[in-house]
């Protein structure tokens, strides 16, 4: 097809695109959010294990990359003392392509200082309805063929709340797997053994998690109504603070619906030695891996001292579209797709 | 032969897995906002035909399985194995009985069909999807008995008997899809 006729076909879904964009900023105003923005070219790009990024050159300073995610930026304007800040924004993943990723992206990231988890909830439900609203797809949305789960329905409520559950439930249920979250590595992959994961010999504790997790549990996620999954096991915290009265779990929690990951929200790390210590056991894994290392965001560590306690989270624009429009790849709901450029 | 990883899959793919020989039918790319990437994948058993799921994470390695697939022509039956002989370098396999089962059925004298070979071995063939046969016997038809859905059945020239229309004669030449056994149409008269 040429390329007249394909950007024809795709103006209904850029329509609704943007007319949900508007929607959304318009719920962030209500709640009194400022709309802010931030670098996209920095120096730390984030020490995430699985997370690479796309070099945008250098200078005096140093090498410069394009952001993967907004928030070592955004958590240093909460630490300045701007209580309820959004952010939407591109972000850009190395090598990654499929059909719910491209490698350029758009996100929205929000955080609520002294806000809760729950606030977070009650945001993503009302952002889905906005958007479901705005598409004509409110309380019911489409879900095609190609993204159904093994429970799999033609159609997913998006009204009437959304299911809660957590990690270990999951695992629990799906895998028969009884998880504390202080397991060695050779006894994750004995777990995931004894649930049928074939796992090898040199996967480490997360990526044990995720075999799991993949084969067994999100085949059944949130096939019959968007599903927040909360309380991560410590070792998977990333940036998120650990469980008031809880020793091996994490305040952090994902959204996920008919098959796509939505959004992930932590209660934020503000501990900056716990951080500084996570920062460099990840960037120890990555050059061990042989991947780039990154230097560690000395600014947000300083701002992390006074920061108050946050909750933040991310959400992917172009997931939120895809549920609400009833596509079946993150290329139907964008003009130019990363081979279409 | 070297590993492969999984940046190499793509449909068509053979690999070993758990011992056996598969094809990669479908792969897709997925990543947990958290985790690492991995190749969501869809396999097939080349000797049971079984298809399976498997999530290879990225960077596993996955060992090339050993299989080709030869044009050979089948010659004739002996003993309890068929013979046949590759059409290019004129060399000859036996394969025994079992290993073909019922494709038996369809495979009459001269037919050229892809033998798959596992470690040099033959573990299968694959017939043509048509293939086309002289009636041996049938009771006789009906001139001008072209009622549909009901059959009689006939005898082809490797024993197989096919449900065919009553109008249908012995001599005449039929046309059979291989996979399901079913007539199709005839394509020559006695």
């Amino acid at each position: 097809m040429d390329e007249r006729s394909r950007l024809l076909g795709r103006q209904p879904v850029l329509v609704v695109r943007a007319a949900i964009l508007r929607a959304v900023r318009a719920y962030f105003e209500g709640q009194g959010f400022v709309e802010v923005e931030t670098p996209s070219r920095v120096y730390a790009p984030g020490q995430e294990i699985h997370l690479d990024a796309i070099p945008a050159g250098r200078d005096r300073r140093g090498e410069r990359f394009l952001i993967t995610s907004p928030e070592y930026h955004m958590k240093r304007l909460v630490a300045s003392g701007l209580p309820r800040i959004v952010q939407f924004c591109r972000c850009f993943r190395a090598e990654e392509a499929g059909p719910f990723h491209q490698p350029e992206f758009t996100m929205i990231e929000w955080y609520r200082a002294n806000g809760t988890m729950g606030e977070l909830m009650q945001d993503c439900e009302a952002l889905v309805e906005a958007a479901a609203r705005v598409a004509g797809t409110w309380p019911c949305a489409d879900v095609p063929a190609t993204r159904r789960g093994s429970h799999g329905a033609e159609a997913m409520p998006l009204g009437g709340g959304f299911q809660r559950t957590t990690v270990r439930e999951l695992l629990r249920q799906h895998a028969g797997i009884q998880l504390r979250g202080d397991e060695t590595e050779a006894e994750m992959r004995a777990l995931a053994a004894s649930a049928g994961c074939q796992v090898t010999a040199d996967a480490a504790w997360d990526d044990c998690f995720y075999q799991v997790f993949l084969d067994r549990i999100e085949p059944h996620l949130g096939s019959s109504r968007p599903t927040f999954v909360s309380d991560w096991p410590l070792p998977l915290a990333a940036l998120a603070r650990r469980k008031p009265g809880e020793l091996l779990t994490a305040e952090r929690f994902e959204l996920y619906a008919a098959g796509i990951e939505l959004a992930n929200a932590f209660g934020e790390l503000t501990d900056s030695v716990e951080q500084r210590r996570r920062f460099e056991e990840e960037s120890a894994i990555r050059g061990a891996r042989g991947k780039t290392v990154y230097p560690l965001d000395e600014q947000l560590l300083g701002a992390l001292e006074h920061m108050p306690p946050t909750c933040g989270i991310a959400l992917g624009f172009d997931r939120l579209v895809m549920l609400v429009t009833g596509a079946a790849t993150i290329r139907d709901v964008v003009a130019f797709g990363d081979d279409e450029v | 032969m070297a590993s492969y990883d999984t940046s190499d899959i793509r449909k068509g793919l053979k690999v070993m897995l758990d011992g056996a020989p598969y094809t990669v039918v479908e792969f897709q790319f997925v990543k947990p906002g958290k985790g690492a990437a991995f190749t969501r994948t869809k396999l097939k058993n080349l000797l049971t035909g079984g298809v399976i799921d498997r999530n290879l994470r990225s960077g596993e390695k996955l060992e090339p399985a050993n299989v080709e697939t030869k044009s050979m022509q089948y010659l004739y039956k002996e003993g309890d194995s068929y013979v046949f002989m590759d059409t290019s370098t004129y060399d000859q396999v036996h394969i025994p009985d079992e290993t073909i089962g019922d494709d038996s059925k369809f495979m009459p004298e001269q037919i050229v069909v892809e033998v798959l070979f596992f470690n040099d071995r033959a573990v299968g063939v694959t017939l043509p999807n048509f293939i086309e046969q002289k009636v041996m016997a049938t009771e006789p038809g009906f001139r001008g008995d072209t009622a549909t859905g009901v059959t009689k059945p006939a005898t082809i020239s490797t024993g197989a008997q096919v449900p065919v229309p009553l109008f249908i004669n012995e001599g005449d030449t039929i046309k059979i899809d291989t996979r399901t056994g079913d007539y199709l149409e005839r394509v020559g008269r006695a």
